[in-house]
């Protein structure tokens, strides 16, 4: 069975959830499906506001689904199961703690702040280049730098799962491009196995080892696509025709172009 | 270095004595009664000359003011925690709190003098009940305005209710807290005077209103002095507490 299995995923919103305003109940999923493997880079794209962060949130057990089933590893998820790690839109740091204390984070929370503890967050910070700011506070670091730590964070308590909620959709596109190698190289290192959501079609094929292609709400897979490069990657692959056939076939099924056979007819 | 000195120092000071000059020469001109308006040395000669008993009747209202302050964080926080964190308890009681300080305190104090009697406990009760709602509404919205994703940053590590409030809900919070004790105190020191208006022997504002009563319009000045005096102090020792945690705060409030 493979590691995870998600299947007819459904969620719908009631009333109190969301607060007065909205007068029916919001379907943000409906009947989502995928599987993946264990250490591979999955990557969730679909359009801004489709239902694929609610997708994460339920995988991270951070709120129920209303139907349908998610397993990690065997184990069906309900509640959190305190071994992922997030990344969100944001860096979300903690301004009252510095770079050190801020990636230690989690280990406090699972009270195994130990020296072995320091020594990981030592290494993933060298990882990312911060080694020179483990006192630094949060506000003098750049967007990116934050992000770097806030990827330390997610990743201190070897997590069986990395969950990452849009983390380089607010940088810069050179500093994203940046990120995403960064990115590749911790998954490399760590041997992790990634969510990642994005609504940039170039960002998912050049990150992934598979893409799942998401409608607009309520959202349900439209595709499922592997992605044929190898590791490791670099911004050269971004000029192959693997990578810009990749690129169309996503776009295709996300209905931004046309697919190539009606095109084909038009002309 | 030097142009702060001057910019902070010297200017401020340059107002001050302008204004003080201004009044000065206003009382010599226009010989304005010493009972209306003391000149500025008369003033100055009351606060020599009764210098002790401005001491000792400031030193109650000092006390008032600290205690009654004490007294609303010490009831304003925990109260906050609990209207943040539950439901229930944030929809009874939460609009009730913001109607209630809406209701002029000051209109209380007699009933509270009934109730409590001219001592110490009615000033106390009365500065604590302007002092709590800035406490109180400022710390649950403090609470309340904790980033959502570190709150699902802990409850994905199965964070204990106690960790989730120490860890991630009282510091995020503690600029706003820092920010209502700052308002709290300055209301305190305006409760203790209304407190010891209404009904006291003792106190600045005692002393401020039996000065009136006998015409002593400087005295009546220097106790005034003494109240801006004490207000001044009891809002450094806030600003102190402030910068003693301002490696906890975030920069934006700890720059101030």
């Amino acid at each position: 069975m493979a590691f995870g299995v998600i299947k007819n995923v459904r969620k719908v919103f009631q009333l109190e959830e969301i607060g007065w305003t909205a007068l029916e109940p919001i379907v943000a999923l409906d009947d989502a499906s995928f599987q993946f493997e264990e250490g591979e880079l999955v990557a969730l794209l679909g359009p801004s506001g489709c239902g694929k962060t609610t997708l994460l949130r339920i995988v991270g057990g951070l709120i129920a689904k209303s139907a349908g089933s998610v397993a990690i590893d065997g184990r069906e998820i309900t509640k959190p199961m305190g071994d992922y790690g997030f990344v969100f839109q944001t860096p979300s740091l903690m301004p009252w703690r510095n770079v050190l204390d801020n990636v230690l984070f989690p280990m406090e929370i699972l009270r195994k702040n130990d020296a072995a503890a320091r020594r990981h967050a030592h290494e993933l910070l060298e990882l990312v280049g911060l080694s020179g700011f483990l006192s630094a506070r949060p506000h003098q670091l750049s967007g990116g730098m934050q992000q770097r730590v806030a990827l330390c964070r997610a990743l201190v308590h070897r997590p069986r799962l990395l969950l990452m909620d849009e983390p380089f959709g607010a940088l810069d596109e050179l500093t994203r491009m940046d990120m995403n190698d960064l990115l590749l190289r911790i998954r490399h290192e760590t041997k992790a196995s990634v969510l990642f959501v994005t609504h940039s079609i170039s960002e998912a094929v050049y990150l992934s080892d598979k893409v799942v292609v998401f409608s607009k709400r309520p959202a349900r897979v439209v595709k499922e696509m592997m992605i044929p490069l190898s590791y490791p990657r670099s911004q050269k692959v971004r000029f192959t025709s693997a990578f810009t056939t990749a690129e169309r076939i996503a776009s295709e099924a996300l209905g931004v172009v046309a697919p190539a056979a009606e095109e084909a007819s038009v002309q | 270095m030097r142009s702060r000195f001057v910019s902070q120092f010297l200017y401020p000071l340059a107002g001050v004595v302008l204004i003080v000059a201004v009044w000065a020469l206003a009382c010599w001109l226009v010989n304005i009664p010493t009972v209306v308006l003391p000149s500025p040395d008369r003033v100055l000669r009351s606060l020599i000359i009764r210098g002790d008993l401005l001491l000792s009747e400031g030193w109650i209202t000092l006390k008032e003011t600290l205690y009654g302050f004490l007294l609303a964080l010490a009831v304003g926080l925990p109260l906050a925690v609990a209207v943040a964190n539950s439901r229930p308890l944030n929809l009874m009681f939460y609009p009730l709190l913001i109607a209630l300080q809406s209701v002029p305190k000051v209109a209380l104090a007699p009933m509270i003098l009934v109730w409590l009697g001219t001592g110490l406990e009615s000033k106390l009760a009365i500065v604590w009940l302007v002092a709590f709602f800035p406490i109180i509404v400022d710390t649950a919205a403090g609470l309340r305005a904790t980033p959502k994703e570190l709150l699902e940053l802990a409850h994905s590590l199965n964070a204990s209710p106690l960790q989730v409030f120490l860890k991630v809900q009282l510091p995020a919070a503690l600029p706003f807290v820092v920010t209502g004790a700052k308002v709290a105190i300055t209301l305190a020191v305006i409760g203790a005077v209304i407190g010891e208006f209404v009904g006291s022997s003792e106190g600045l504002g005692f002393l401020l209103l039996s000065a009136t009563s006998q015409l002593d319009t400087p005295l009546a000045f220097a106790a005034l002095f003494a109240l801006s005096v004490l207000g001044i102090f009891v809002y450094a020792l806030v600003g102190m507490g402030e910068r003693m945690m301002s490696s906890w705060l975030p920069p934006a409030l700890a720059r101030q």
